[in-house]
């Protein structure tokens, strides 16, 4: 496959999948009803622990040799997660910490 | 047109974050070696934030198309829950429905979740609006951050933690939000314990599956527990500790 075409390939393929995730439940539950308690009790938690995976994922690339391996990255997740629980707002919160993290990268940890 | 009118003024704070993150998804792909073109056509058939930032690292090579698709699945895999609250209102959406659907991304549902509709407004067409002018802000931010990528006057390294960033305000809202942190110290422990013995490379979806027993586990145990009631409240504080 060329360039071009592998990587429509996985566009596509991104695409069709997101989608099914999203008509998932409209598929399988639109037609038997109510989803059974344990399904739904499932839905519910099993975000809490995606989202804690998918910031382990962020930080896979951490090392601990030395501190600009792993200082940047913890540092400005503090910072996100101390701005967020004291404005709750969203947007603050990712161009606050994102912002602390490039001077860290850039200037400080270089 | 009043629907216009009210759907604009809520998706407001959504203009902002979209336009902000969109922006640095475009300049992601921009870094990555991918035009506007590119943005245009990932954000229109995509149009998933988180799972977008993640694809950029796709993109550049090395990874088979079966570990997109399961990768897809993994980081997706909350939408599956989502759409369980809209089954019976999206019924009545008729020609709509598909891409209603398709656009229920966390913030366009986290917005539903959070509208009370006027009585003199139209609901239907309010709610295609509001999802419509969503993804015209996310596209609109890709595709603007991916043309200005290169004329930006400062070093932009690091602007990629934006994805970690969007992460772990949804963790701390979670957190915030949920009655028991049972179900984030698993998927703490998973991704962890995974992530030591898999590699980088290859972490997601063992951690994912091992998520989902532990989870299923906890369930169950808690569920029993519940049919006796005292007995749940000693259960949930020794776990918390």
């Amino acid at each position: 496959m060329s360039g071009v075409t592998h990587t429509l390939v996985i566009v596509l393929l991104v695409a069709l999948f997101t989608f099914f995730t999203r008509l998932f439940p409209f598929v399988v539950f639109g037609r038997k009803g109510e989803p059974s308690h344990m399904v739904r009790r499932l839905g519910d938690l099993l975000p809490l622990s995606v989202i804690a995976i998918l910031v382990i994922y962020c930080l896979k690339n951490t090392t601990f040799d030395a501190l600009s391996g792993f200082a940047p990255q913890f540092i400005a997740i503090a910072v996100v997660a101390a701005l967020h629980i004291w404005r709750r707002n969203n947007l603050l919160s990712i161009l606050g910490g994102t912002a602390c993290y490039m001077v860290l990268v850039q200037y400080v940890f270089v | 047109m009043k629907e216009l009118n009210f759907a604009f003024k809520r998706t407001i704070p959504i203009l902002l974050g979209y336009i902000t993150l969109g922006i640095a998804f475009g300049i992601l792909l921009q870094q990555a070696g991918f035009g506007w073109p590119w943005a245009l056509l990932i954000s229109t058939i995509v149009y998933a934030g988180s799972m977008q930032f993640v694809m950029v690292t796709f993109l550049g090579g090395g990874i088979s198309l079966l570990s997109v698709i399961l990768m897809t699945l993994s980081v997706n895999s909350r939408h599956m829950f989502y759409g369980i609250s809209f089954i019976e209102r999206f019924k009545t959406l008729g020609k709509a429905r598909p891409y209603m659907i398709f656009s229920l991304t966390d913030e366009t549902y986290s917005l539903f979740c959070g509208t009370t509709f006027p009585s003199g407004l139209n609901e239907k067409k309010t709610m295609v609006l509001m999802s419509a002018m969503n993804q015209c802000y996310w596209i609109i931010g890709s595709v603007t951050g991916n043309l200005i990528g290169n004329i930006i006057p400062f070093d932009t390294t690091g602007i990629d933690f934006a994805m970690t960033a969007l992460f772990v305000v949804i963790f701390t809202e979670q957190w915030l939000a949920a009655d028991s942190h049972i179900p984030t110290y698993i998927g703490l422990f998973s991704g962890v314990i995974c992530l030591i013995i898999f590699g980088p490379g290859s972490f997601v979806l063992p951690s994912l599956i091992l998520a989902v027993a532990l989870l299923s586990g906890w369930t169950v145990k808690t569920e029993k527990a519940d049919e006796k009631e005292p007995r749940e409240k000693e259960a949930n504080e020794e776990c918390q500790e």
